[in-house]
């Protein structure tokens, strides 16, 4: 029992971490219907920007900062030169504008900043420790606590705010927040930007869990289960999407694993969310689209 | 001010507008004025190009000729966007509202244009966005009561009547003072009783609130008794312009639209 409540209280927390990068994607689908591929180089980017200022030789918050406002800017260039002129365009129009861009900052990145993988230090220790008899990983539990509280922010920011009902109201119906005098750009400026401070956080865990290199680009591709199962509309969905994917693993993994001679994380979740097109195409917390005939 | 002994005030002049969609010509050198603090309405059997020159007032669709004059001001083309911050509110045939939004979020987004407050103010709290959202809320309730709206202020519009939800969007253009509210069919759908109570609340703004209004009707019983000036479109030409009582009797309007029936 209690390898059980390990296990899935272990995947349960490894999972906000899919959640962190899924919401990044949330944000940008749900506000201009763009699924920004390159979501995951910009997560790559901002690591490795953020473990070059430090190995400048600038602490860690200053570092930071530098690097959320690189991020920042860059994403909301990216949005005024390569999206926004795309704007009528169809989603797959805008669906390759960000996989070509994926590949251009993921170049530009290691170009500038090399290819080798690198250490990045967060200042939270990797140890285990012990709840009762329930092993933890400390970093993971600190991961979810970050993850929460940037949900918090978002849902505050996004609820009541008027940048929120805007937000919520150009996600609904773009032509219609036009009419009424919601500048349409600016809402998508915002989205990009806030995306990428989430990026920023994701690529700090991830840089930290598994070094700065190419593959942290490819973070995305787990953050796509998530994205079917919890919806890609959907903050809330963003994270029950990715405690689930991460229970599941978890579980799997050690009940599983020994069956099939392990090996299952990297395509269980994959599995998972084939299973939920089967059953609920739109995830858990999607919307269907009622179309007016 | 509607009976203006020195001259007409036109608060909105469309002249010569064309318009096509590619081979299709759907408003062809079409002029209308509509004066100041009237009730105008837009009549004609279904494409005959009502919606568009909605459209083209509140710069939807680019006219491939003519022009537009609003405050006297004459445009090329509108822009969207600058169109709400003109002072020109709009509702549409199909509602368009943000159906997952509470119905006080949706007059909420009414008040856009307003905003002066900037991202960081209202992140961060500042007492500009403070203030300004204080004051949002109010006025996006003066217009909830105005419209009587308030039993309905915290339901998502998408679970409301089609009727109650018209007038959501009326209350959406209407939050932000606009001087000129163009209404894309107010009644459509709607019983007698609920087309009299818009009615009632079309006039209403009209006069207290001094607010002119253009508006898309099929209803001619409506139309008669609530227009000062009435303008009759067929295949997007004009064929008649005036008091409504003239239009009636109008041999044109009779034969194009009307019917024997009246």
């Amino acid at each position: 029992m209690t390898l059980f409540i390990e296990t899935l209280l272990g995947g349960l927390l490894a999972g906000t971490m899919y959640s962190l990068v899924a919401i990044g994607f949330v944000l940008i689908f749900k506000a201009s219907g763009v699924f920004n591929y390159s979501q995951g180089s910009l997560l790559l980017f901002s690591a490795l920007t953020l473990v070059t200022f430090i190995e400048m030789g600038l602490s860690f918050w200053s570092a930071v900062l530098i690097t959320l406002v690189v991020i920042v800017l860059l994403s909301i260039l990216i949005e005024r030169i390569v999206l926004r002129p795309l704007a009528s365009r169809n989603v797959m129009t805008l669906f390759m504008a960000t996989l070509g861009l994926s590949y251009v900052i993921e170049g530009a990145a290691q170009g500038l900043m090399g290819a080798e993988v690198r250490l990045l230090d967060i200042g939270i220790d990797d140890n285990a420790m012990f709840v009762g008899e329930i092993l933890i990983s400390q970093f993971d539990l600190v991961v979810a606590c970050l993850a929460m509280i940037l949900v918090v922010i978002l849902a505050i920011m996004f609820s009541k705010t008027r940048i929120g009902i805007s937000l919520r109201a150009v996600a609904d119906d773009a032509a219609a927040a036009q009419s009424i005098g919601i500048n349409i750009n600016r809402i998508w400026q915002i989205v990009w930007a806030v995306a990428a401070v989430v990026g920023l956080i994701s690529g700090m865990v991830w840089g930290a869990r598994q070094g700065v290199a190419f593959s942290l680009s490819l973070v995305v591709l787990k953050a796509l289960p998530v994205l079917i199962i919890g919806g890609f509309t959907s903050i809330t969905g963003a994270i029950v999407g990715g405690i689930l994917i991460g229970a599941s693993e978890a579980l799997a993994e050690t009940y599983l694993g020994p069956m099939v001679g392990g090996g299952i994380t990297p395509w269980f979740a994959y599995v998972v969310a084939l299973a939920f097109l089967f059953i609920r195409p739109v995830g858990l917390f999607g919307e269907y689209k009622v179309e007016r005939v | 001010m509607r009976k203006n002994p020195i001259g007409k005030d036109n608060i909105l002049e469309v002249c010569d507008v064309t318009l096509a969609f590619g081979g299709t010509v759907a408003i062809d050198t079409f002029s209308f004025s509509v004066e100041r603090g009237s009730i105008c309405s837009l009549i004609g059997p279904n494409g005959a190009g009502k919606s568009s020159i909605l459209n083209v007032v509140n710069g939807v669709y680019v006219p491939n000729a003519g022009s537009i004059k609003f405050n006297n001001q004459q445009y090329r083309r509108m822009q969207p966007l600058k169109v709400a911050s003109m002072g020109i509110g709009r509702t549409f045939q199909h509602n368009a509202l943000f159906g997952k939004m509470t119905v006080l979020d949706n007059v909420m987004t009414g008040l856009s244009r307003k905003a002066l407050s900037t991202v960081p103010e209202i992140i961060f709290k500042l007492p500009r966005a403070r203030n300004e959202a204080s004051s949002f809320l109010r006025k996006a309730r003066e217009t909830i009561s105005f419209l009587e709206l308030n039993e309905f202020e915290a339901v998502a519009v998408e679970n409301l009547p089609y009727g109650v939800q018209k007038r959501v969007g009326l209350a959406r253009a209407l939050v932000s003072e606009p001087n000129l509210l163009l209404l894309d069919e107010p009644m459509a759908g709607m019983n007698k009783e609920e087309k009299r109570e818009m009615s009632d609340y079309i006039t209403d703004i009209n006069r207290k609130l001094s607010t002119t209004i253009v508006l898309i009707e099929h209803d001619i019983s409506v139309v008669m008794e609530l227009s000062d000036h009435v303008v009759v479109l067929d295949y997007g030409r004009k064929i008649s312009d005036g008091d409504p009582n003239i239009v009636k009797d109008d041999p044109e309007v009779i034969s194009a639209y009307l019917g024997v029936g009246l």
